[in-house]
């Protein structure tokens, strides 16, 4: 009865079965697996991302003069060590408090008005990116520990057929790098250091490696799978 | 509890790497993906409706005072998650190509027309049942310069968001029977089992008598996965 060609309502049915309760039957419509229907494939951003992807407000997280307002700054290179120009970089992330701008964040609103959570930018001005946010509060870990502050990455361009994931944490915050789940999963310091912004001017900056780059030293930022 | 969004067998997701598509190789990581549990911020995402879009933003045939050339047609349909619930409320942003084949933007220089009245940007939000139209010219294909003779199949550009981070979605939806198929790399990237959803169907229903041809596309988000049934002692679902 099973065959590569059946589709999994049917898997494992026979026709003469209407006896044995809880057993799947040809033309009952008896669920055997789940209901899923199979997800849109992803596909690239293109060269073109900027036409339907930028908004004047796009890299403000926060407005600019917000208390606290800082920016995350940082370049994305290839695997030749290049710039990547054409590259949008989307932030996700909670508020100083560690709250999510979500309504299924079961701690409440966030405590910024104002505060998005979410900024995009592309890298059209030479490589770089630039977002202008707060820096998060610790994030509880689901397990009664808690999450160093951080921020998710989604990383699209051309050559990039899905996003990437990737998250910043912050060189100043040691002690609870140190306690991290996902940094204290990571296999040595070299990997945990291409998810650390280091501080800087304005803020802190992390550039991100599509690839390693031998002949210039670059070291391929941790990419997740979520 | 918090929910999990499954992830999508391989064999039916776009892989990053794809040799016929060349700039994925200085682009796409070699090294494999370290796994993410979801957590608080991987099951939340930005909240971004209406105050993003404007009614103007659903017609890309009526733009900088005229109308845009070439074929008038009605993109449509739903945005549903993989356990099938719409997903409401949620930002869908798309670009394109004119009727020519030429995107407005400086690095395509294609020695093909502009069209002053087509920008090729459209912004929606799905209504509470999930579904999503706006109005559109159907776009060209166009030459580039992956291959020889390397042409892309006609395509709308698609961004969404859903309602949490792990179901952000960045796609392109392609017209029934095109011809140039089989000499894609970005189509041919999607495994064969999985090619068919990014394929809009031409919706004879939902066409305008004098006015538009009309194409159905669903988009299909990963769905949290529901929490499995616990039983009591007889075997009934409790």
């Amino acid at each position: 009865m099973s065959s590569p060609h059946l589709s999994p309502l049917v898997r494992g049915a026979r026709e003469d079965n209407d006896r044995v309760p809880g057993t799947p039957r040809r033309g009952s419509g008896f669920l055997d697996e789940p209901f899923r229907l199979g997800t849109t494939p992803s596909a690239t951003v293109g060269p073109y991302l900027a036409i339907g992807l930028t908004w004047p407000d796009g890299p403000h997280a926060v407005a600019e003069g917000t208390p606290g307002a800082i920016w995350l700054r940082g370049r994305v290179f290839d695997g030749n060590g290049d710039l990547v120009p054409d590259a949008m970089v989307e932030t996700w992330q909670a508020d100083p408090d560690g709250r999510f701008a979500h309504p299924d964040d079961p701690r409440g609103a966030v405590t910024v008005p104002g505060f998005r959570g979410f900024a995009r930018s592309d890298t059209v001005d030479g490589g770089a990116y630039a977002v202008c946010t707060l820096k998060p509060g610790p994030v509880p870990d689901g397990a009664g520990g808690w999450q160093a502050p951080h921020v998710d990455v989604s990383v699209f361009a051309r050559g990039l057929l899905d996003r990437l994931v990737t998250r910043i944490y912050f060189a100043d915050e040691a002690e609870a790098n140190a306690a991290d789940p996902l940094l204290s999963a990571l296999p040595d310091d070299d990997a945990r250091r291409t998810l650390i912004a280091q501080p800087g001017e304005d803020g802190y900056v992390l550039d991100l490696h599509l690839q390693d780059c031998a002949a210039k030293g670059m070291v391929e930022t941790v990419f997740l799978a979520v | 509890m918090l929910p999990r969004y499954g992830r999508e067998p391989e064999s039916s997701r776009t892989p990053l790497a794809f040799p016929g598509y060349r700039s994925t190789a200085l682009r796409a990581p070699l090294r494999t993906p370290v796994d993410l549990p979801h957590r608080l911020t991987e099951v939340t995402g930005p909240v971004l409706g209406e105050d993003r879009v404007t009614a103007a933003d659903a017609d890309l045939t009526l733009r900088m005072g005229g109308e845009a050339q070439g074929q008038r047609i009605i993109v449509f349909g739903r945005v549903l998650d993989s356990d099938g619930r719409p997903v409401p409320h949620a930002l869908v942003e798309v670009w394109q190509a004119n009727a020519a084949g030429r995107y407005r933007h400086v690095v395509d220089n294609w020695p093909a027309p502009l069209d002053p009245h087509f920008d090729g940007l459209g912004r929606v939000v799905t209504d509470a049942l999930g579904r999503y139209e706006f109005t559109t010219i159907k776009p060209g294909a166009y030459p580039w310069g992956n291959h020889h003779n390397a042409w892309r199949p006609a395509h709308i550009h698609f961004s969404l968001f859903g309602t949490a981070f792990t179901q952000r979605l960045v796609t392109q939806m392609y017209f029934p029977d095109d011809p140039l198929f089989g000499q894609d790399p970005i189509f041919n990237a999607i495994p064969p089992t999985a090619r068919h959803r990014a394929i809009s169907r031409f919706d004879l229903e939902r066409t305008q008598d004098n006015w538009a041809l009309a194409f159905q596309w669903d988009v299909v988000l990963r769905g949290a996965d529901q929490t499995p049934f616990e039983t009591d002692d007889d075997g009934d679902v409790a």
